[in-house]
């Protein structure tokens, strides 16, 4: 099992769909909110994923098909 | 001996041990070094630093490691020199540039990466490495070479050739990686999460980025034991920007220079400018972005500080600019024909941001300003090869000599 804490940013049309809901209903993999801030038009939310890692990297690949970028919680780690 | 205490998390001020942390279990936010303040006002005085060798462990006091045992190649005290010529030609008189592409690798990652590998070893480590688009993969492979440790470095595959060679040299494991700038993050991501490695900045982060204050430490004493009034810092994860004003305020906590009121502004290139379209905007989230610029040691789409940037920039009455591929070029180019300082790319993103600023009064013409260049400009040749004059080819003749320059264009033989 592994755990991967990550940052996804929502555009603006996606604002309004159950993202990390149907990352639980498709996936095997527990989703954990831990930090989030959304309004109306945009919105990041720091979110625990726990779950084989495969499983971890096919939700995250859904995720961004769907539009929503997925970056590490600490920002990127490849540095100039 | 180090007046290092513990890690701080910024947001939330818990305490955690001096380990390989650098994430606050509780809130996200990111830990750094806290010290025995007043141990080190007690410890210092312009007169003992001044007396010690030219390298940045001379700020023993204000660093989180044992200089005595720490891996030194010579990183730091580089340069500051007034740029009248350049100043001239931008109406800033009191223009200054500290010129750190004369550190042992040529850019200013000597800094953080003395601080990070020696900080590892002291916690166990044996290997070090890092995921970089060139100036921390090359100091990361000599400081390693240096201190007899291994070195992993992951690069992206589409580097300049001067910034793999810079790595090379030094025989670390080199790992160059195919796929876009979002896989090569992916993948060092894992790397680094999964790997009883010294990451130097990820998991010892927290000592890679204290590194940095020693150049808000350089200026200071270089300017007289004074703050500057106007830095203009190159933005890429945004550490830098951030801990340069860090190192200001430490050198006045402890007593070393009066308080300071510098206004610290930021340079990005337009084709990775999350930090400066932000504060466009007026806002302080930035939107990550995907990099596409020449500026490739700037092209940090989601910067980890990058929020702290912005803080900064507010906190402080700075401004943040961004400029073009060609703005860049024109920079690098200015730099070399008025101060006779050849700086990479992100050199250039920094000069032609000052020449925005200046230009649109953002900066005062009366204030002492310091602008930062960060990286040689041998290790980008690629960025202006085809933008300079062409030589006079000759044969071996006086005539053949006196015919060529004698034809130059509006110069009299």
């Amino acid at each position: 099992m592994a755990v991967q804490r990550l940052r996804f940013t929502f555009p603006t049309d996606l604002i309004k769909e159950p993202v990390i809901y149907l990352i639980g209903q498709q996936f095997e993999v527990i989703t954990n909110i831990r930090m989030a801030d959304v309004d109306e038009s945009t919105g990041w939310v720091i979110l625990e994923l726990e779950g084989d890692a495969d499983e971890i990297a096919r939700s995250v690949a859904w995720a961004e098909s769907r539009g929503v970028r997925v970056d590490p919680i600490t920002g990127d780690v490849i540095e100039g | 001996m180090t007046y290092a205490q513990h890690l701080r998390c910024r947001e939330c001020s818990r305490d955690y041990p001096l380990a390989a942390l650098h994430v606050c279990e509780f809130c996200f936010g990111p830990l750094e070094v806290a010290y025995d303040d007043d141990g080190i006002r007690a410890a210092v005085s312009r007169e003992a630093i001044a007396s010690r060798p030219a390298n940045l462990w001379r700020y023993r006091e204000f660093l989180p490691c044992d200089a005595d045992s720490a891996i030194n190649i010579g990183a730091g005290f580089t340069p500051l020199i007034h740029a009248k010529n350049l100043g001239k030609a931008l109406g800033l008189p009191n223009l200054y540039i500290k010129n750190d592409t004369a550190n042992p690798t040529w850019s200013f990652k000597d800094r953080v990466v003395a601080v990070a590998s020696s900080r590892a070893r002291e916690l166990g480590y044996e290997k070090l490495a890092c995921a970089s688009t060139g100036n921390l993969a090359n100091s990361v492979s000599a400081h390693a070479a240096a201190a007899g440790m291994e070195a992993v470095v992951v690069i992206p595959n589409d580097l300049e050739a001067g910034k793999v060679l810079g790595s090379s040299i030094y025989s670390p494991t080199l790992v160059k990686v195919a796929g876009n700038y979002d896989a090569v993050n992916r993948l060092c991501a894992e790397l680094a999460g999964s790997r009883n490695w010294a990451f130097v900045n990820v998991n010892v982060r927290p000592y890679y980025a204290e590194g940095s204050k020693t150049l808000g430490f350089e200026v200071a004493e270089q300017l007289g034991w004074r703050a500057p009034d106007h830095c203009v810092v190159p933005i890429a994860s945004g550490s830098l920007f951030v801990k340069i004003r860090k190192g200001l305020n430490e050198f006045a906590k402890a007593g070393l220079i009066d308080p300071p009121h510098t206004r610290m502004s930021g340079a990005q290139a337009t084709g990775c400018s999350p930090v400066a379209t932000a504060w466009a905007e007026g806002n302080m989230n930035f939107r990550p972005q995907r990099p596409d610029t020449i500026a490739k040691s700037l092209a940090i789409g989601n910067p980890a500080d990058g929020y702290y940037s912005l803080v900064q920039l507010k906190d402080t009455n700075g401004a943040c600019a961004s400029v073009s591929d060609d703005e860049i070029v024109a920079g690098m180019k200015l730099l070399a024909e008025t101060e006779g300082i050849f700086a990479e790319t992100a050199g250039g993103v920094t000069i032609a941001s000052v020449k925005q600023l200046a230009a649109s009064g953002r900066i005062d013409p009366d204030e002492l300003v310091v602008a930062f260049v960060t990286g040689a400009g041998f290790k980008t040749a690629e960025a202006v090869v085809d933008h300079l004059g062409p030589a006079l080819e000759i044969d071996a003749t006086v005539e053949s000599f006196e015919a060529a320059y004698g034809e130059r264009e509006g110069v009299p033989a």
